[in-house]
């Protein structure tokens, strides 16, 4: 009997919820064939069946909250049809040539032995410290790089790779950061709660925090804490743009199979804006500032169960069409739960659009450790004053939060007042 | 077995290292000669070397049983008398075995035994002089040798061997009679071993040593406490003892020590000098060859048993490191295959040191001295025999197992026993330490029960802190 355990996760992650059950009791695995589906923060993670087998049991439902090493369902290998490795011919040494194997007999499964009436499994290729850690730790021998002699799994090697402070094989090394939530976000719940229990003859209703929310949040709290964090603001004439828009949409769509929606708009403008105010998309590491030369654009995007910020890379050498297309792409690996790591990490800016769900003004909080954050938000035609007269334009406010440490009052407020005229004068957008 | 004269592989010598190097040839298809110039194949190891002492060694202790231990097991025995003559037979007769059997297997594998004397020439040519009154002289054309040459005992300057008095290994094997007093120059494992035999026999024996103490090269707790388990035999050990000279005085030997400043004057009717040995190279002119040779007159290899000059390859004491017949039988197999062409290194991490003592001496890996000088952080785990069942009902409780592991990751560096059996015990430290293993892999392992095995297992649980039964 083969116990599946919940392996390392990564850096720091001693839980994941169990998303979904790839196999049921009784199914067939083959070894290395995806047995259930674990979700953490960002992240659904497959874990393998290490031999092949049947699914005998299923300890953990979908929804379940289980920790790092925790068995969650059982394999009986024994029951596969599979054909066992032969043992026969001697394994080489490491000194010298395989010295010729005596008529090789196909070494089946070793039959349980007679006198002692014990059941001994197929010949492991790890040592006993090896398999002790395994089960203890819940590591992989299989993923983990062999140092001994013949690529062998040492104890060391299996210390060192289920050791809290090492990459895991599974999982990406550092979780990449939840998005920062405008104020009011993500209305669509989170993961099904594992386990709701109503109190006080059912005025109120328990659920345990999902993983995936206590992230959320301590990210936010670190970002908040961390931060010299403020907010300016300004408004922008969306007439322009628009008509652009309406303009070209219907070809665009034709033609390229993309919906023009004014994200590449506000992408390239906020990239050409990076760009004379860098200090808008460094970092502090420690006691240096980090400067980019690329831009790495964060959007926030709404998906099915909360908010992700997958990162377009070097959108500032992407034409809004690529760009757009680019957004596409990701929305919906977002949409289904397939983004990779890469999807997630690197970004250097971000915008958030809280107009979707019909906000006129907000805070954006910093999606730490970027410096600033652009929030968009919702269009809608106002009186304004323009050349002495009132009229109604189609208006948006702009918010930017920015890191007061390293972005000063003068920067942001430039840096906002460029995006507004980039955007209320596209073709400038052209030049640059 | 037609003479070819342009075989694949000549081997110039039969010892150990010789024979398996050509056995192995053999097995990979090389057309193959050994050269051996003396009577019989094995070299020193079966002819005077590890057989026939072990041989005495496993007599001895039996008599030595039959006198001191026998009574404790119910065993009474009227009067234990010694036949030296039929000692000295049997072990003849156990060396005659072993050296016939070597030369079934050459038989068997189709190796051609050249016998006589070998002269290596330049272009790999391998001229062998026969025995008198023949004469023969045959010259090969191989298109590999192998140096397996061995070694020979150092000689003091002021003390030649006479094999009479004055004795190597070859004289001390062979003694007719008991010596009353036995002087051995050199506490090593030959002094050791030898000098064990012979007081097991009745004879006085003391034991000289210019270091500090014995077995040097031995992990150093392992060595002291075979020192302490010696001296409680009997044997007079005097180690950081200076011989300063020797002369012969009719029937009795007479050998200056200096210790400390203090000079001494020891008496005995046979003296063994073996204060080591130095690689043979007869028949190998490396001036003439350009053969390049280490400090110590060596002939210089890489872990592929090459030398500097193509196609020919050394082995075993010929090229120095551990005088032990094992080494030189895996480093003969390894020049086979390389000559074959297989992609073969030899690896000298894990091969065991033996003492045949009572109780047996045993190193594998690291001593501790090393481990610490490579400034690696370890551990060590130690169990005593006299808390192991087993060896109390063997009534042989002398003795412990020492295991080193690194501290971090566990892993095995250096096993070292002293007890009963120990050359057996130490193979699964030995493939412990091949497969990279750790002590852990041991703790966790079933050793029957009552075994003295158990000791060993009892010494790796020792290392992760938590031994059973001590």
């Amino acid at each position: 009997m083969i116990s599946i355990k919940v392996p390392p996760l990564g850096e720091s992650i001693v839980e994941a919820t169990i998303s979904r059950w790839l196999k049921k009791e009784g199914d067939v695995v083959a070894q290395n064939e995806s047995l259930v589906e674990l979700e953490t923060d960002k992240i659904t993670v497959e874990v393998p069946a290490f031999k092949a087998g049947v699914l005998t049991k299923q300890e953990k439902k979908e929804g379940d909250v289980v920790q790092v090493g925790e068995e969650i369902g059982q394999i009986d290998e024994s029951a596969s049809v599979a054909a066992s490795t032969p043992a026969s011919a001697p394994a080489p040494a490491p000194t010298k040539a395989p010295q010729p194997a005596p008529s090789p007999s196909p070494a089946p499964a070793r039959a349980p032995a007679a006198a002692a009436g014990g059941v001994v499994t197929a010949a492991p290729k790890t040592s006993p410290a090896v398999r002790r850690i395994a089960a203890d730790e819940g590591g992989d021998p299989a993923q983990v790089a062999g140092s001994g002699p013949g690529g062998r799994v040492t104890k060391g090697d299996m210390l060192a790779a289920t050791s809290a402070s090492t990459a895991s094989p599974v999982a990406p090394a550092r979780t990449p950061a939840p998005a920062p939530a405008s104020a009011p976000s993500a209305p669509r719940a989170a993961a099904p709660p594992p386990s709701a229990s109503a109190s006080q003859n059912g005025r109120e209703t328990r659920e345990r925090m999902t993983t995936r929310r206590r992230r959320i949040a301590e990210h936010l709290l670190e970002s908040q804490h961390a931060t010299a964090h403020l907010t300016t603001f300004n408004e922008v004439d969306m007439s322009a743009v628009s008509a652009v828009r309406d303009r070209l949409r219907e070809r665009i769509e034709k033609e390229h199979g993309v919906k023009l929606t004014y994200m590449p708009f506000f992408a390239k403008a906020a990239s050409l804006a990076l760009k004379a105010y860098p200090a808008v998309n460094a970092q502090i590491e420690g006691d240096t500032v980090v400067y980019k030369h690329y831009v790495n654009l964060g959007i926030a995007v709404a998906a099915d169960n909360g908010l992700v910020v997958p990162v377009i890379k070097d959108a500032d050498r992407m034409s809004m069409l690529e760009f757009s297309r680019a957004l596409s792409a990701v929305a919906k690996r977002a949409r289904d739960g397939a983004l990779a790591m890469d999807d997630l990490t690197g970004g250097s800016f971000t915008i958030t659009n809280g107009g979707v769900f019909g906000s006129l003004v907000s805070t954006p909080i910093l999606n730490y450790p970027q410096v600033a954050i652009l929030g968009l938000h919702k269009i809608q035609d106002r009186p304004v004053a323009i050349a002495g007269k009132v009229e109604i334009r189609p208006m948006m406010y702009l918010a930017l939060s920015y890191d007061h440490r390293l972005v000063d009052g003068q920067q942001a407020v430039l840096f906002l007042v460029r995006v507004k005229e980039l955007i209320e004068d596209p073709a400038a957008m052209l030049v640059e | 077995m037609t003479d070819n004269l342009e075989p694949d592989v000549v081997i110039i010598g039969g010892g150990p290292g010789g024979y398996v190097a050509a056995i192995r040839a053999a097995q990979l298809g090389l057309r193959t000669v050994c050269v051996e110039r003396d009577s019989t194949l094995g070299g020193t190891c079966v002819n005077v070397g590890c057989i026939p002492s072990k041989a005495l060694l496993e007599s001895s202790h039996h008599y030595e049983f039959a006198r001191e231990k026998a009574a404790t097991h119910g065993v009474m025995l009227a009067e234990v008398g010694l036949d030296l003559g039929a000692m000295q037979k049997r072990k003849t007769g156990v060396v005659a075995q072993n050296t016939r059997g070597i030369e079934y297997l050459f038989k068997k594998n189709g190796i051609t035994w050249a016998r006589g004397s070998a002269t290596l020439k330049a272009g790999n040519e391998v001229e062998v002089r026969g025995a008198p009154p023949e004469n023969s002289v045959t010259v090969y054309k191989p298109k590999s040798v192998i140096i397996a040459t061995g070694s020979v005992p150092i000689q003091l300057p002021f003390l030649p061997f006479d094999e009479d008095r004055v004795l190597s290994n070859t004289g001390a094997l062979a003694l007719g009679e008991v010596p009353e007093r036995l002087l051995v120059i050199g506490g090593g494992v030959i002094g050791v071993e030898l000098g064990s035999v012979w007081r097991r026999l009745g004879a006085k024996v003391t034991v000289i040593e210019l270091l500090p103490s014995i077995l040097a090269g031995y992990d150093a707790e392992l060595a002291r406490e075979a020192e302490k388990a010696y001296r409680k035999q009997g044997l007079d050990i005097r180690t950081s003892t200076r011989v300063t000279g020797a002369r012969r005085d009719g029937d009795r030997v007479l050998v200056d020590v200096e210790k400390d400043g203090k000079t001494e004057t020891l008496e005995a009717d046979r003296v063994l000098v073996s204060v080591g040995r130095k690689p043979s190279l007869s028949g190998i002119d490396a001036n003439a060859l350009g053969l390049a040779l280490g400090a110590r007159g060596e002939i210089d290899v890489d872990d592929q048993m090459r030398t500097n000059l193509p196609d020919v390859y050394a082995i075993g004491d010929a090229v120095g490191g551990m005088l032990l017949a094992h080494k030189a039988e895996d480093e003969g197999m390894v020049a086979a295959e390389v000559i074959a062409g297989h992609n073969s290194h030899m690896h000298y991490g894990a091969i065991p040191a033996v003492v045949y003592t009572t109780p047996e001496v045993v190193s594998v890996g690291m001593s501790e001295e090393q481990v610490k000088e490579s400034g690696r952080e370890y551990k060590v785990g130690k169990f005593p025999y006299s808390a192991n069942a087993r060896a109390r009902t063997a009534g042989e409780s002398t003795g412990f197992v020492k295991l080193i592991a690194d501290a971090h990751t566990d892993a095995l560096l250096g096993a070292h026993l002293l007890g009963p059996t120990a050359s057996e015990l130490v193979a699964e430290l030995t493939i412990t330490l091949e497969f990279g293993g750790s002590s852990e892999d041991i703790a966790l392992t079933v050793h029957p029960h009552p075994t003295l095995s158990e000791a060993t297992r009892e010494a790796a649980l020792a290392v992760l802190g938590r031994a059973i039964h001590i």
